[in-house]
């Protein structure tokens, strides 16, 4: 579509309109009707069990985020393990009764609370940047097919109708046998497992979205293609594709710690919960559990959590479901 | 119906032809075999003998060309490791990973099924509610992870079940299987259900979701009017309409469980392909990743086809959208 020069005139009159219909309205109503946010608030609120995971999922970031500051130790510090302290159980205490681990010791004598806190932080980072990546990118393109339809819709549906056939830790195989080991590697194989996701759930919302009045008003205005896919497009399909988002890095986070275990993941310099598990494994048969045990729990409690509160955004924004 | 299916298994056909280039181009162009297969040691004469052995010598699409021609014959390469061809190997092993994927199945069709539907019958009881709440969490659990676990309390602290392999197995057809011994099945009884666990939860979210969007319908309230009994109308109407989401998922979820099974196979040491593509990947046998890559998208494009085709005899809307397009 052929910019307009009434372009940046008309839109902003017809917001400032819009917003000046919307004042006295909303004033008058300040008693009875909630604001929308607050309206999500209380409906999110509704379902004590999605209260419980949302501050399961906040305790767990703040660990991941500060990691350095909190833990009892840096577990990949050789100065500050000790060997000797190898798989202990949990509860036990050093030589000189001055440090408890709580959770343990790994073969090498590392704190277990330590390394589940650093291995949270390495699983959260690279599933929230593989979901963010794959997010946008899968935004973009699923926008672009259905706004402008026709053949690129075509070509673009059909890819991700061939990428969907197949099971994401099939693809992640395949990318990963060819691609090797390393961190960029397998937020790459994330990214090119997810973004169909992305691009089915926006395009199929977009669908319905472009059919509506204000597209059609927003084309007879003559804005750009740009514009009325960003400012107007994207803001309504939102809903959606933070419901799948949510969910989605909760299975990349799951993902990656099976890639992780099954050793063709993450290398052993970056030790997530799958690779922590994968180290307790070898000691299960002897059973020194809490190795792969504790990891596991967190990483469980991670997925829990970020999957419920998907489960609880699903019902709240669906408009099917409106009470 | 023939149009649909000729434009169907022609799109299949094209499916695998992608596929292949995919993962020909994808292992021999980004990784490069060369340094692999070829001794460091070599002269430069040995060297470029090597490469005229390989067929690598050859501009890549005719290297793509006798590749596939191979691979139609049956023959996609000698691995690495075991020296014997990879796609015998593969077969081998395949047996065995289908029989843990065919008991899983069996196991989130007999579970799946009723719960799913008690709970969408019902949504407003306990029981549904924890059936809900047990099949977020059978989404939620990493395999592996369960597969760990279940080891270390069945096998390590109650030591009723075995933790590796298949056991005694009894050979039918040529072909070993092992839910036919009583070794066998205990042998089979932990990976089975580990592999289940996320096909159950599934199974049962789709059949709640499908029975409570079927209930609202207006041939139900109908055949209520009619005065059907409530069982009636729950396993003809309901059953009738809620299988068609369920028969497609869990056709494709076939395959699913089929490329899951590297996980669980890995965990209980089942000797199956799973385990050996982890291996192969491990060591970089080449041919044994690519055969099993290929054979892999011609099982799921089989899998995708034939579901296509159940789908559209249990729905017939489908096929007529499709031959419009």
């Amino acid at each position: 579509m052929s910019s307009d020069p009434k372009e940046t005139a008309e839109p902003a009159s017809i917001e400032t309109a819009a917003t000046a219909a919307a004042q006295p309205a909303r004033l008058a109503a300040t008693n009875v009707v909630e604001t929308p946010f607050q309206r999500f608030l209380s409906e999110y609120c509704e379902s004590k069990i999605a209260i419980v995971a949302f501050f399961v999922f906040a305790v767990i970031l703040f660990v991941a985020v500060f990691a350095p500051l909190i833990s009892p130790q840096n577990p990949y510090d050789l100065g500050q393990i000790d060997i000797m302290d190898g798989r202990l159980a949990p509860g036990s205490t050093t030589f000189d009764g001055a440090t408890t681990y709580w959770l343990g010791t790994d073969d090498q004598g590392r704190d277990m609370v330590s390394a589940i806190f650093y291995g949270l932080r390495i699983s959260l980072a690279v599933g929230a940047l593989s979901g963010i990546i794959a997010l946008v990118l899968g935004a973009i393109v699923g926008l672009t097919a259905a706004y402008f339809g026709g053949r690129i819709e075509a070509a673009i549906m059909r890819l991700v109708d061939l990428q969907l056939s197949f099971p994401a830790i099939l693809v992640a195989l395949m990318l990963l046998a060819i691609l090797g080991k390393g961190v960029d590697k397998i937020i790459i194989a994330l990214v090119i497992v997810q973004w169909a996701y992305y691009a089915r759930t926006v395009r199929a919302s977009a669908l319905v979205e472009r059919e509506r009045e204000y597209i059609a008003a927003a084309k007879a205005l003559g804005l750009s293609s740009w514009r009325i896919l960003l400012r107007h497009l994207l803001p309504n399909v939102l809903p959606p594709l933070i419901v799948v988002g949510t969910v989605q890095v909760a299975s990349a986070i799951a993902l990656e710690a099976t890639l992780s275990f099954l050793g063709i993941g993450l290398p052993i310099t970056e030790p997530s919960l799958g690779l922590l598990i994968a180290n307790g494994f070898d000691y299960m048969l002897t059973g020194k559990y809490w190795i792969s045990f504790f990891p596991g729990v967190a990483l469980l409690l991670t997925i829990v959590s970020i999957n419920l509160i998907g489960d609880q955004l699903r019902d709240v924004l669906n408009p099917r479901l409106r009470r | 119906m023939w149009a649909y299916l000729t434009r169907r298994l022609a799109q299949a056909i094209a499916v695998v032809f992608v596929m292949a280039v995919i993962v020909f181009f994808g292992v021999n162009v980004i990784g490069n075999p060369v340094d692999i297969l070829i001794n460091p040691e070599f002269t430069e004469a040995e060297y470029q003998q090597a490469i005229r052995a390989l067929g690598l010598h050859l501009p890549l699409h005719e290297q793509f060309f006798v590749f596939l021609s191979n691979a139609l014959e049956g023959d996609l390469g000698i691995s690495f490791v075991w020296g014997e061809p990879a796609l015998k190997l593969i077969a081998q092993r395949l047996p065995a990973t289908l029989e843990l994927a065919g008991a899983a199945m069996f196991l989130s069709i007999v579970l799946g099924v009723p719960l799913g539907m008690y709970a969408g019958t019902k949504p407003h009881s306990w029981v549904s509610k924890s059936i809900v709440s047990g099949s977020i969490l059978g989404f939620s659990l990493p395999t592996f992870w369960v597969g760990i676990m279940m080891i270390m309390v069945f096998a390590v602290m109650l030591g009723i079940l075995p933790s590796t392999g298949r056991g005694d197995t009894v050979e039918v057809f040529g072909i070993e299987w092992s839910f036919l011994t009583w070794n066998g099945l205990t042998h089979l009884a932990m990976p089975a259900v580990n592999l289940a666990l996320t096909n159950i939860a599934l199974v049962i979210r789709l059949s709640r979701a499908g029975t409570r969007e079927v209930m609202l319908q207006d041939y139900i309230k109908f055949a209520r009017a009619k005065g059907l009994s409530q069982r009636r109308i729950t396993l003809v109407h309901v059953l009738k309409n809620t299988l068609i989401p369920v028969v497609t998922v869990l056709g494709l979820e076939l395959g699913s469980l089929i490329a899951f099974s590297v996980v669980t196979e890995t965990v209980f040491a089942w000797p199956g392909m799973g385990k050996l593509i982890i291996e192969s990947i491990q060591v970089l046998d080449r041919p044994i990743v690519v055969a099993y890559l290929m054979l892999t998208v011609l099982l799921f494009v089989t899998i995708n086809f034939l579901v296509d085709i159940v789908y559209s005899l249990l729905d017939p809307r489908v096929r007529v959208s499709g031959a419009g397009k």
